[in-house]
């Protein structure tokens, strides 16, 4: 649908809001002359319906009467100030994205030698930092909960962050890179490619990096398609590559970013699986990002150990 | 003529039964989601996962039981107010059987994910268009008996019924315009700010038209009936029924205050929203003044104090409701529990309370007893009703105020406070309150079951003559 650009319709806009309103005043006005004249009682219409269905006309009560005209009163003077009629501004030129600039404005003012501050010290000093941690971990519980959970230690399809198994790095530049630009991590599907058969040889070719439980001759098996397809990405040691964000599956944290059962990982050798880290960087700007940055690689640095 | 000479109570007494019916299904659903907030175990499988299940709830109460209520009072008003039967038998048996198999069909496929996916319209577009049949016969048989009404002045519950059937006709229509793309799978045709604000302009409508109008129109009936008094103000009925039906369709907007909507599209839903105060409370004083000269019957009546207390709930939400209309109010109370109260207190209190009276008021004369098998158990309902209301909407806007609060504390620099799940940790006390109070509604709602079997089986199904007319009838 076309959004309505003309001029006609802001008119328009204007025309039955102010008709509508007059209308109102004038449907409370014309009904409002009526009053009861004391000692004068109050007669039923002389309408009956069904046997003994019957209505009186009290005047309109004055205090509902002078309820209605307040709101509309009201409704007139807002009109006049905030931007309601079509193209018009309103007598201040309020819109809610300039208040949202205002205010966001005067926060950043409010708050931005704090973040200097910070900005000027490193992510391992910021990690020692009680009041760094502190908001830094505010800013997780806001931000990254949503995925990584309340205690950072993720869900499937979403890293945990408790431990040195890093799917891209955990030194602080990449976990500053990570945050800022985002991840898009892509495993190909082979389920057509290799079979069920192969996958499953394979799968259990996977579980035996992390000495897990599985089957000694499909495994024997899967090593080869192993060594010829999988290693090109996971290496061929089985433990990864970060710069391109392939897991390592021997898994020295114990922790699968899908799940290590035989069932999810023939699941994810058979469908492939496709992930994303959203880009931060225009949404918290460098001085939040680097506050995160230093929170997040101090959840598995454990900086304040030593200082106690 | 012969066959003319009684009004048509099948029609009547199948949908009365069906909203007891209706009643109990879709609280039960709403007892069990309020439960998964407070226990999320209880989620169990996709089929019974609380995103399927809570449009369930609201499609079964909203559509099945108000919308069963309303085909059955509106059926009984139409005709002793028109001293006329139903134009036609059998589409009036169609609306029945059409609108329960509509009700069905939403009972199988939301569970099992079929969704058009905009709230209270969550029906896949085979069953949206079966609606529309549906409607559209209701409104014919509705409209047609009133073009052969007996009677010179249409009562004012029927113009009440009648803008009810109007609105929700164009409201489900525009909202629903889809391009299917499958036999189950429809996309709106509408997309960005326009689909929020067509979605909204139909949703508060639904509020407005089938949830508000609809059950003034049955309060225009049932109020001045048991409380054996005229209507207050002919004067007051005429203003505020114009001045409702206009204004609530400005309303919609302030559902999307502080987003992408334009600015000009908020402060004129904001304003309009704050003038529906007025006209609402016209329908409250309506109903509550017509009892004057009678409120001694409140000590002893069970189903008058009723409809009187869903006057009252009724002008506490419609007070509420423009309070959060207020964008600086709003910015408070939007996304938090607070509108959930808000909407039980229209929804349990007002919708809830007004039709179980106006059903206590039908059951017996339907089959031909004097009154219901137990007016003690009516009472009871009653208690344990208010009592259920009061519960739940206080706990929801402890708990709404609290996440409100919550979110928008800010530390000295300026990081958020409290994270999410802290305010969800916070409000548990008050979700298991919820359920409490939900338990208790539905526990009231069983008894009427109850004493409804009982008289229903203790009585014999009886089709009222049409009395002859008098001259007052003609005036």
């Amino acid at each position: 649908m076309s959004d309505f650009v003309s001029n006609f319709w802001g008119i328009w806009i204007s025309v039955i809001v102010i008709g509508g309103l007059l209308g109102l005043t004038y449907l409370v006005y014309s009904q409002s002359k009526a009053v009861v004249v004391k000692g004068e009682k109050v007669e039923i219409t002389g309408h009956i319906w069904d046997g003994d269905l019957a209505e009186y006309n009290n005047p309109l009560p004055r205090w509902w009467m002078w309820l209605f005209y307040l709101t509309l009163i009201f409704s007139f003077a807002y009109l006049a100030v905030y931007p309601g009629l079509g193209k018009y501004p309103g007598l201040f030129g309020w819109t809610s994205v300039g208040q949202y600039k205002k205010e966001r404005a005067a926060a950043e003012a409010k708050y931005q030698p704090l973040y200097d501050k910070f900005l000027k010290q490193d992510v391992k000093a910021l990690a020692a930092d009680p009041q760094a941690q502190e908001m830094g971990k505010r800013l997780f519980q806001t931000y990254c909960v949503q995925c990584h959970g309340s205690d950072a230690r993720g869900a499937k399809g979403f890293p945990n962050l408790v431990h040195h198994d890093w799917q891209y790095g955990g030194t602080p530049e990449k976990i500053h890179e990570t945050i800022s630009e985002g991840r898009q991590g892509q495993m190909p599907a082979f389920g057509a490619a290799f079979g069920e058969e192969k996958v499953k040889d394979v799968a259990n070719y996977v579980l035996s990096l992390s000495n897990k439980r599985h089957d000694a001759a499909r495994a024997a098996r899967g090593q080869e398609t192993f060594k010829a397809i999988c290693a090109t990405c996971h290496g061929p040691d089985g433990t990864g590559n970060q710069t391109i964000g392939a897991p390592n599956l021997t898994h020295p944290s114990g922790s699968w970013l899908y799940g290590g059962t035989e069932k999810t990982i023939i699941e994810t050798i058979t469908n492939g699986r496709s992930n994303q880290m959203p880009t931060w960087k225009d949404f918290l700007g460098e001085g939040k990002i680097h506050l995160l940055t230093a929170y997040v690689w101090g959840l598995s640095n454990n900086p304040r150990a030593p200082q106690q | 003529m012969e066959t003319q000479s009684t009004y048509n109570y099948k029609v009547v007494r199948q949908f009365a039964i069906m909203t007891v019916v209706w009643g109990i299904v879709g609280m039960l659903v709403g007892v069990v989601i309020a439960a998964q907030l407070v226990w999320p175990d209880l989620n169990y499988g996709p089929w019974f996962h609380f995103g399927r299940l809570r449009p369930l709830h609201t499609n079964a109460v909203i559509f099945a039981f108000g919308g069963s209520g309303l085909f059955a009072t509106s059926y009984y008003v139409v005709q002793r107010t028109c001293n006329v039967r139903l134009i036609s038998d059998k589409i009036a048996a169609f609306t029945f059987w059409g609108w329960q198999a509509i009700i069905v069909a939403a009972v199988i496929t939301l569970p099992l994910g079929y969704t058009f996916g905009k709230e209270y319209a969550e029906l896949e577009w085979p069953i949206k268009v079966a609606i529309t049949v549906v409607w559209v016969a209701y409104a014919y048989v509705f409209f047609g008996t009133i073009a052969i009404r007996k009677v010179k002045h249409i009562y004012v519950a029927n113009w009440f019924y009648g803008a009810f059937i109007l609105a929700v006709a164009l409201l489900h229509i525009v909202n629903s315009a889809f391009v299917p793309v499958s036999l189950f799978k429809s996309y709106s045709v509408y997309s960005g700010a326009v689909d929020a604000m067509i979605q909204w302009w139909y949703g508060h409508n639904a509020v407005g038209f089938f949830l508000t109008a609809a059950f003034l129109g049955m309060m225009y009936y049932f109020v001045p009936k048991q409380a054996g008094r005229p209507i207050y103000s002919y004067r007051l009925s005429v203003v505020h029924f114009w001045a409702l039906i206009f204004t609530y369709m400005w309303a919609g907007p302030h559902h999307l205050h502080y987003t992408a909507l334009p600015d000009w599209t908020q402060s004129v839903g904001m304003v309009f929203s704050l003038v529906l105060l007025a006209p609402s409370w016209g329908g409250m004083i309506n109903g509550i003044m017509t009892l004057s000269g009678a409120w001694h019957k409140l000590r002893t009546d069970p189903i008058l104090k009723f409809l009187v207390v869903s006057l009252s709930f009724y002008g506490m939400s419609t007070f509420e409701g423009p309070m959060m209309a207020i964008k600086t109010v709003n910015a408070l109370s939007h996304y938090t529990d607070w509108t959930i109260g808000h909407v039980h207190s229209g929804a349990l209190g007002w919708v809830g309370f007004i039709t179980i009276g106006s059903i206590y008021y039908l059951i017996p004369r339907l089959w031909g007893r004097e009154q219901m098998y137990s007016m003690k158990l009516v009472e009871a309902h009653f208690w344990l009703a208010t009592v259920g209301v009061v519960l739940y909407i206080a706990a929801m806007w402890i708990s709404g105020v609290t996440q409100g609060l919550m979110w928008r504390a800010l530390n000295p620099d300026g990081t958020l406070t409290y994270s999410f799940v802290e305010s969800v940790k916070a409000t548990h006390p008050y979700l298991a309150v919820r359920v409490l109070g939900g338990a208790l509604y539905l526990s009231g709602m069983l008894l009427m079951a109850y004493n409804t079997f009982r008289t229903v089986t203790a009585g014999r199904a009886v089709d009222a003559k049409i009395p002859a007319i008098t001259a007052a009838h003609h005036a």
